[in-house]
């Protein structure tokens, strides 16, 4: 069974992102565009004269390492989620299954 | 609006500890209570903290031309409540501080307030009360979510204004307002979408949790019929 407006409400995520990067087509990094606002916050603080005082402990060597770690943070996230909610319908399916049995013996 | 690591002088990173680790102790209390009375309700809690793992990984590109990422606090608030959350909050901040130096360990009590209390505190509350004025369960959680992850960057921006008042307070936050806030709108409605899905499936598959946890009222119409269609 084809849950079609889960399909629909996930289309409108799609839209929502692919949207600014129609809108802002050609554009990259060295036109300023599509950094993060995480890296934005720091950037100004640091332009008004502010020095942290604390370093991370431990920074990703590269842009591949740091995309491998986020990669496999939502990889965890993806699988929790698609455990259980397999459980869940495979529970549901079962009880369904009984159910109907019951009914014919009945 | 992940505070990088050292980007809060030392008084305030204490002053956010301070305020946000009895929210995570008084959690980490709820969540056992919750698993204990309910121990089926630990996948959901998984689910719960799986989705704000997702979620806080994705940068997303927004209209304003950056990108941020959502926060996906507002399906726990709903489930476990708010100071439930703090906690799963507080794990995923760990590990974005640890292996992506992604936010800090001396700005953890500020990032965990922001995320794991304002956020999800705003999300829980606007829950009860669209609830409680009657509204379908998929659109308060919808207006829950989004405020939830929108309230989280405004927390954001106050916290840092308050940190830099340069030259005044107004005027940082007017400057940090621009840099969180407004990228922030589309990506919470993304969120307050993806958060709808996954809700109306718990609500398809396990709508007696659901009623167990107190998330809905087992005599509401929607939990009736889907408990119907469940069977």
């Amino acid at each position: 069974m084809v849950n079609k407006r889960a399909i629909l409400l996930l289309s409108l995520v799609a839209v929502i992102v692919i949207f600014p990067l129609a809108f802002y087509n050609g554009k990259g990094e060295e036109q300023g565009y599509f950094g993060g606002t995480d890296d934005q916050g720091p950037q100004y603080i640091e332009s008004t004269g502010y020095t942290p005082w604390f370093h991370s402990l431990w920074e990703p060597p590269s842009g591949e390492i740091e995309s491998l770690l986020f990669a496999v943070q939502a990889a965890i996230g993806a699988i929790i989620i698609g455990f259980v909610f397999g459980y869940y319908t495979g529970q549901s399916k079962e009880r369904k299954r009984k159910l109907e049995s019951n009914e014919k013996i009945d | 609006m992940h505070i990088a690591e050292g980007f809060l002088p030392w008084q305030w990173c204490l002053f956010w500890y301070i305020v946000a680790l009895p929210v995570i102790a008084y959690g980490i209390i709820q969540i056992k209570r919750v698993t204990d009375e309910h121990p089926e309700s630990k996948p959901l809690l998984a689910v719960s903290g799986a989705f704000i793992f997702i979620l806080s990984s994705l940068k997303l590109p927004s209209v304003t031309g950056s990108c941020s990422h959502p926060t996906g606090t507002g399906l726990g608030a709903v489930l476990f409540g708010p100071a439930a959350v703090s906690v799963l909050a507080a794990i995923v901040l760990v590990f974005q501080a640890l292996l992506l130096a992604h936010g800090g360990i001396t700005t953890l009590g500020a990032n965990d307030f922001s995320m794991g209390i304002v956020g999800p505190f705003a999300a829980w509350l606007i829950w009860k009360g669209a609830r409680k004025i009657g509204w379908s369960s998929s659109l308060a959680i919808f207006i829950a979510a989004v405020m939830g992850d929108w309230l989280t960057y405004v927390t954001t921006a106050v916290q840092l204004s308050l940190a830099f008042p340069i030259p005044t307070f107004e005027a940082a936050f007017v400057k940090f307002i621009a840099i969180y806030a407004y990228t922030q709108v589309p990506l919470a409605i993304a969120e307050g979408i993806l958060t709808v899905v996954v809700f109306e499936y718990i609500m398809k598959l396990r709508p007696d949790i659901l009623v167990k946890l107190g998330v809905i009222k087992s005599e509401d119409p929607e939990i009736v019929k889907a408990r119907t269609e469940a069977v």
